[in-house]
């Protein structure tokens, strides 16, 4: 039975729940990412923007929660696999952990050198300060660049995890996709 | 000490009587807005404080001020939307947009006076039919003769419009839904 904790076989409910909510904001924020910077009616543009800024402060907190979870928990055991593998498995997570910060953040910086200065209000509900950054259009631009890249690299690692995941299940037949559903492989 | 005191203060009270009240009624004639000296702001405050300001380069308009019967004075006035100037080119270019004005080169902000009520020594309230977008509403501005010298007639006119009526309620609530208005309109007597 999976508990809110995670022991050694398995995640709890807690990290299943943060890892799929995280998962299809994350797409769903480089869905509106790409699709908000090519509409062509500016104020559905504008409109899609806000709710790219607010989805984003959203994984921000999220990315923040998850990491104390992370920390404060076990983490489940990996199967057994060679040794560059499981060294490639946890790098790729520790840098996908790193850009759960790093992206948001840096749409933060974007915002907050923006020479338009529009205030990012997540929801509508509250006024976020702006970062302490240089307020130009070379700040902006650069920002830009930095949070364009790094979303195309955080969207490559996630393609690489997604083809690893699907390795894991239909080709090694071990549980690590499973246990990431709160289920497990019977034989 | 209080010699200079008293003799500032009756300075200040001198200054400040001596010149008689300018009375709207001696300014009755017809004008047109000139472009020089004249300047149409506009501010509209942003959450968390601060405000995107911009002004209309381009505009035109009359005055017709009756000295008999104040109240059938009128003020009509057209604006360019094209002309706004916010300082920052991508958003004088939202502004343009579907988003905002939607403007095509033939459609205008119009101001049309429907009654001027005098409501002290030089100020007014000029109630009227403003259009933008395509939308018609009254509003009303406060206006204070400001100066009048040799066939000139300066106004300082102060309003607040709502641009969710005119159908240009994008970015609430980060950018207010309340436009302040701050204009000087300079007339040359015709």
């Amino acid at each position: 039975m999976t508990v809110l904790w995670n022991t050694e076989e398995r995640y709890g409910w807690v990290a299943i729940l943060l890892h799929w909510l995280m998962a299809a904001l994350i797409l769903g924020q480089f869905t509106l990412g790409f699709v908000m910077t090519r509409t062509d009616d500016q104020r559905l543009a504008f409109e899609r923007i806000q709710l790219h800024k607010s989805i984003g402060l959203t994984l921000l907190a999220l990315a923040a929660v998850r990491i104390v979870w992370r920390l404060a928990n076990r983490q489940p055991h990996l199967p057994d696999l060679p040794r560059a593998e499981a060294r490639a498995a946890r790098m790729v997570h520790a840098v996908l952990y790193a850009l759960l910060l790093v992206l948001p953040l840096s749409g933060w910086a974007l915002v907050s050198s923006s020479v338009l200065e529009i205030p990012t209000m997540p929801f509508g509900l509250l006024v976020l300060p702006n970062l302490p950054l240089d307020v130009s259009e070379a700040a902006e631009a650069f920002w830009a660049s930095v949070h364009r890249w790094i979303g195309w690299g955080a969207i490559a690692l996630v393609c690489l995890h997604v083809l690893a995941a699907l390795r894991h299940h239909f080709w090694l037949r071990d549980n690590i996709l499973l246990r990431m559903v709160g289920a497990e492989r019977r034989e | 000490m209080l010699r200079h005191l008293l003799g500032a203060f009756g300075l200040f009270l001198l200054l400040t009587t001596a010149a008689p009240p300018v009375e709207l009624e001696d300014a009755a004639g017809s004008y047109r807005i000139a472009p020089a000296g004249s300047r149409i702001a506009f501010r509209i405050p942003k959450a968390g404080g601060g405000a995107m300001t911009g002004s209309f380069g381009s505009f035109s308009g009359s005055i017709v001020i009756d000295g008999r019967d104040l109240s059938r004075s009128q003020v009509e006035i057209s604006i360019d939307p094209r002309s706004v100037a916010t300082g920052e080119q991508r958003a004088d270019r939202f502004l343009l947009s579907d988003a905002v004005f939607n403007a095509p080169p033939e459609r205008r902000i119009t101001f049309r006076s429907m009654g001027v009520k005098r409501t002290g020594d030089g100020t007014a309230t000029v109630a009227g039919a403003l259009t933008a977008r395509g939308e018609t509403h009254n509003e009303t501005f406060h206006v204070a003769l400001a100066s009048m010298k040799g066939g000139r007639i300066g106004f300082h006119v102060t309003g607040r419009v709502l641009r969710s009526r005119y159908g240009m309620d994008v970015g609430t609530p980060i950018y207010s839904n309340v436009v302040d208005f701050d204009m000087t309109l300079i007339g040359a007597r015709n």
